[in-house]
């Protein structure tokens, strides 16, 4: 877990380091994570102490959330004047963006096994 | 006797460790009632965790700040696990290898849609500024989702709830849509949910099949990376 733990702040570090020197709008976890990628990728496996400490670590995603979400408190007020655009945004939003998905994913795998077969 | 329990109060409150515990004990409460619920999407944990402890601040009358204090130890792991996501990405290489186009075309078509869907209807519906750039980056796992939200000008808190609720929505509109459009296959359904509705989703569609999960838990990955670079990109096209 430590080893682990190391690994993946270290990546980070080098993510941050990389953002502030190119000034890229990407946050630096994200670089760090795209390296780790192409690291695991150039490797050809992942560690099983990796792995299990990432597992460990992505079970308890949703609990990372909760100190910023409880920051909704400083928003009540927004929230309120604007609840409505932003209900109508997120339920109408959510169920376009999972329907065309699912279609264009759908058509793109027609059209390949079409070609397959013909 | 109550004189010393006030000073002890005086002294908790003001320390980090007060933050912290409440944070752990209302996410175990939360993730029990979660359980008891039959992992219903609607009893999510980080929704139930946040009104309790909303609640328990606004009880005392303890300030955000004096919160985050302790509660910024979790918070800061935020980071570390959006690198681990490399690693179960990794692991759906496989799967991503063998579908490339569809998932390819599939993750540029959903990442772009679920951005400017978001904005343009707040935007079109008299939202802000601010509540628009928040809203942008809804359907990305939380950790990303705030970075992108702080890089641009958003709000990463507000972010954080919108993404929650968010990914509640997906996992509790989900079935429904895929079945209104006839789309059967688990992989294209599971890659859809991951794509709108990220860790939420993908927990919803564990449940359902492994198919299912594997590929929304690849979309979560993909959609995460995509937005990061592609919503930067849009912003300074459209000025």
């Amino acid at each position: 877990m430590l080893g682990a733990i190391t690994l993946l702040l270290v990546y980070q570090t080098i993510g941050e380091i990389v953002v502030q020197l190119i000034g890229l709008p990407v946050p630096g976890p994200v670089i760090g994570m795209a390296l780790l990628f192409v690291t695991l990728l150039v490797r050809g496996s992942a560690p099983a102490w990796l792995r299990d400490s990432c597992q460990q670590l992505l079970s308890h995603l949703s609990l990372l959330f909760v100190p910023a979400g409880v920051g909704v408190m400083l928003h009540f007020e927004r929230l309120g004047a604007e609840w409505l655009p932003i209900v109508i945004a997120l339920v109408a939003s959510t169920v376009i963006t999972i329907g065309v998905t699912a279609l264009v994913m759908q058509a793109l795998r027609k059209r390949i096994k079409a070609g397959r077969a013909g | 006797m109550s004189g010393r329990f006030g000073e002890i109060w005086v002294y908790l409150s003001t320390s980090p460790l007060l933050g912290l515990t409440v944070t752990l004990l209302a996410y175990q409460a939360a993730y029990w009632i979660y359980t008891r619920a039959k992992m219903n999407p609607l009893a999510n944990p980080v929704a139930i965790s946040v009104a309790f402890l909303v609640a328990l601040l606004w009880f005392t009358g303890t300030p955000y700040h004096t919160y985050f204090d302790g509660a910024q130890f979790v918070h800061f792991l935020l980071g570390p696990a959006t690198v681990a996501l490399a690693v179960p990405l990794y692991a759906n290489l496989e799967r991503l290898k063998k579908d490339l186009m569809p998932l390819g075309g599939a993750l540029v078509a959903g990442s772009l849609v679920a951005v400017v869907s978001a904005m343009g209807i707040a935007w079109l519906a008299g939202a802000s500024r601010e509540t628009v750039l928040s809203l942008a980056p809804k359907s990305v796992t939380a950790p990303i989702a705030m970075g992108i939200a702080e890089k641009l000008g958003g709000l990463p808190s507000l972010t954080a709830v919108l993404v929650v609720s968010t990914g509640i929505l997906g996992a509790a509109l989900a079935r429904s849509t895929l079945n209104l459009l006839r789309v059967e296959d688990h992989a294209v359904r599971g890659f859809a949910v991951g794509i709108a509705a990220h860790g939420i989703g993908t927990a919803r569609a564990f449940q359902v099949s492994e198919t299912m999960g594997a590929f929304a838990g690849l979309a979560m990955g993909l959609n995460g990376m995509a937005t990061a670079f592609l919503f930067p990109l849009l912003l300074r096209l459209g000025g």
